[in-house]
């Protein structure tokens, strides 16, 4: 794990023109490690990023490249050393994608910036790496987005960087090239000993694809960790002021916030079987109640978050009579109950008794409506 | 692919320099006097110094052909470096107004020498033009600041180039009938009239700014991924521009200087070469754009000279007929990409 350190910043502040934008940045970043920045829109993601790439001031605190001030070195030393990807797209007139790759080289060539052999075959080899050396000789502007992002990596590599800055690599990309790109930087950077900082918006994949996790929050605080310390409990809820809805980070889910009023509907779910019902409930406005639902059931995390009142039951524990007492003085309350799981065991039997007692009241429906 | 892309290069070079010879003879040969293609020949070979002819081609001819050609490539090249620069297709010296701000500085300069009867250097000329360039250069960047859209550029350079040509108006005016005879024909750009003096004093300046420009094609094939990649390439982009807007600026006011302003060439003949070539490299084009403004100008100086001969047009009539449908051309071939994508 622990290679060399790449990049450290002691203390560091950044901002623009003597106005900090985020203060006390710390963090050491080794070979083969990924560090993603998060943080509501505005926090300080790019400015850190700019900071690095030497853009904008370091307003104090210090950056060092491999050991030395990063002040100290010349653009052109730094060039050989860190790459960038940006966000916006760029718009180019006659070119390849292998010259846009080619651009890469620029800290290596001469005078004039013409390409040597070696230099060719490093571009195509980073082509290669982000699989797009068959489109070498097409239009850079006549590829899909995708594809010129992967085009604008393959830049990026060409510069044979120990440090890659991205800055959100994956917006304006689908899905399936999200987790394209970000599979190939986690090989990329084990394979070639370098490190990657990049922001992303996609918590559920920066949580998944990085080693350090360095999270700015609205008020410009920052705290890093590994993915593990900074996933915990509601502290992405806090650290994004989420208000209309709340982040389950177990599963990387957002969800909106439960319709509120007195429960019309009662749902005897488990083992994910409602949770299409809490979804479609939560679509039509009905507030509703469920139950009785195991703190470990697929169910739990959804109607814990829709659910006016969830009725449940400690992990691995037979329903208790309490929490029966309790689901059947809520069928009671409800114009409705639905049972929408159909398996009972030792564990849920209690449910069954539900069922059959909603049956008996009859508001035992297949449907709400 | 790699072999075919230069075996273009090679070609398209040898087509530019073989049209640039053609038309620098084409234009020795014809004129109103009317001198054989081989007494021509005979002329530039054996340079006899009594006859007529001989006097027509050598004094006459020849150092006006030669600014064409030297002035026509400095031209497009002007507009290359602004294309790079604004990053905008249809930037120019001509349409930012930078050829307007010149005439502006060099007409008040004239007007004023004129009255006191002193006779103009061209190095002068030059610094007048270059101080009425910068000018108009400094307050376009000031207008679009970091906001570098298309439309706003172009609108305030069209802007400040009809201030400059109503001031230019205003100042011509007032000034005595002798000196606008003088004035007239220049301000509307012509290549007539110069002499080996000027052609010399050209070559002093545009050789070394060529070779200035030449010499920025790395960073400039950098910049057109754009500052922050620029930034990050090594490039260091305050010196980098400051380079550019000087050289383009000095290009452009040096045209201006001796032809007066010359319109359209600093935008088609980048676009026609880079058509020519079926790349944007600069280090190719840089070259490309000179021989290309060269032969651009001299047919277009050609034109205006023969076509209603023997009453003379302006050249900037001859280039706006052929440049200007190449910049609708570009602006449609672009609307057209974007819808595309």
């Amino acid at each position: 794990m622990s290679g060399q350190i790449i990049l450290e910043t002691r203390a560091l502040t950044v901002g623009y023109l003597n106005k900090a934008v985020v203060s006390d940045i710390s963090f050491q970043l080794h070979q083969g490690e990924i560090l993603t920045l998060i943080g509501p829109n505005g926090a300080g993601k790019s400015t850190i990023l700019k900071t690095i790439t030497s853009e904008l001031p370091c307003l104090s605190g210090e950056i060092l490249l491999h050991g030395k001030q990063i002040l100290s070195l010349t653009a052109s030393e730094i060039a050989k050393q860190i790459a960038v990807l940006f966000t916006e797209r760029i718009s180019t007139e006659r070119m390849t994608c292998f010259d846009v790759a080619a651009a890469g080289r620029y800290p290596y060539t001469g005078l004039l910036g013409l390409l040597s052999e070696t230099d060719r075959a490093i571009v195509r080899d980073a082509l290669q790496a982000v699989g797009m050396l068959s489109l070498a000789d097409r239009d850079f502007r006549k590829i899909s987005d995708g594809q010129r992002q992967s085009i604008m990596l393959a830049r990026a590599l060409a510069q044979q960087p120990d440090l890659l800055l991205l800055d959100e690599p994956t917006s304006y990309l689908d899905i399936g090239r999200k987790l394209d790109i970000l599979t190939f930087l986690r090989s990329y950077v084990k394979e070639h000993q370098i490190a990657v900082i990049q922001s992303l918006h996609e918590l559920d994949l920066a949580q998944k694809f990085s080693d350090l996790i360095l999270c700015i929050n609205g008020h410009h605080t920052v705290e890093a960790g590994t993915p593990e310390e900074i996933f915990q409990g509601d502290r992405i809820s806090e650290i994004f002021a989420i208000q209309s809805g709340s982040y389950n980070p177990l599963f990387g889910s957002a969800e909106p916030i439960a319709v509120s009023g007195e429960p019309k509907v009662f749902v005897i779910g488990g083992g994910g079987s409602g949770i299409p019902l809490y979804r479609a409930l939560y679509r039509a406005g009905i507030p509703f109640a469920a139950g009785v639902i195991h703190e470990n059931d697929l169910d739990y995390p959804v109607c814990s978050a829709l659910a006016v009142k969830v009725i449940s039951e400690k992990p691995f524990e037979p329903i208790s009579d309490d929490a029966c007492q309790q689901a059947v003085r809520m069928i009671k309350t409800c114009e409705t109950v639905i049972c929408s799981n159909q398996t009972f065991g030792p564990m849920n039997a209690k449910n069954k008794y539900l069922c059959e007692y909603a049956e008996q009241c009859g508001k035992q429906k297949s449907t709400w409506k | 692919m790699e072999k075919r892309k230069s075996g273009r290069i090679y070609i398209g070079f040898f087509v530019l320099l073989l049209s640039a010879v053609f038309f620098f003879l084409l234009s020795l040969t014809v004129g109103t006097s009317r001198i054989s293609v081989s007494e021509t020949v005979q002329i530039l070979i054996q340079h006899p110094a009594d006859s007529a002819a001989s006097k027509i081609i050598w004094d006459i001819r020849m150092p006006r052909v030669l600014s064409a050609m030297i002035l026509g490539g400095a031209l497009s090249v002007a507009g290359y470096l602004l294309q790079s620069f604004f990053r905008n297709p249809i930037a120019g010296p001509f349409v930012l107004g930078i050829s307007s701000g010149s005439k502006l500085c060099v007409a008040l300069v004239m007007i004023l020498a004129l009255q006191h009867g002193i006779m103009l250097h061209s190095a002068v000329m030059i610094a007048a033009a270059f101080a009425g360039a910068l000018l108009c250069m400094l307050t376009i960047l000031l207008f679009t600041g970091k906001v570098r859209h298309m439309a706003q550029l172009i609108i305030s350079g069209v802007m400040i180039g009809y201030i400059c040509n109503a001031l230019t108006d205003f100042i011509v005016t007032f000034a005595d009938d002798a000196n606008i005879v003088n004035l007239h024909n220049w301000s509307r750009g012509s290549f007539s009239g110069a002499n080996w003096t000027d052609v010399r004093d050209m070559t002093i300046i545009i050789i070394p700014a060529m070779a200035g420009a030449f010499l920025l094609s790395k960073p400039i094939s950098a910049y057109l991924l754009g500052e922050g990649y620029a930034r990050s390439m090594g490039v260091s982009i305050f010196r980098f521009r400051v380079l550019l807007i000087a050289l383009s600026t000095l290009l452009a006011a040096c045209v201006t200087a001796f032809a007066g302003p010359v319109s359209f060439v600093g935008i088609a003949v980048p676009h026609l070469v880079k058509a020519l070539f079926r790349t944007a490299k600069p280090i190719i084009i840089i070259p490309a754009a000179f021989i290309g403004g060269s032969v651009f100008c001299m047919v277009s100086d050609l034109l205006a000279r023969m076509l209603f001969a023997p009453q003379e047009l302006s050249v900037s009539t001859v280039t706006a007929v052929f440049g200007a449908p190449v910049v609708i051309f570009v602006m449609l071939r672009r609307n057209q990409e974007r819808s595309a994508t």
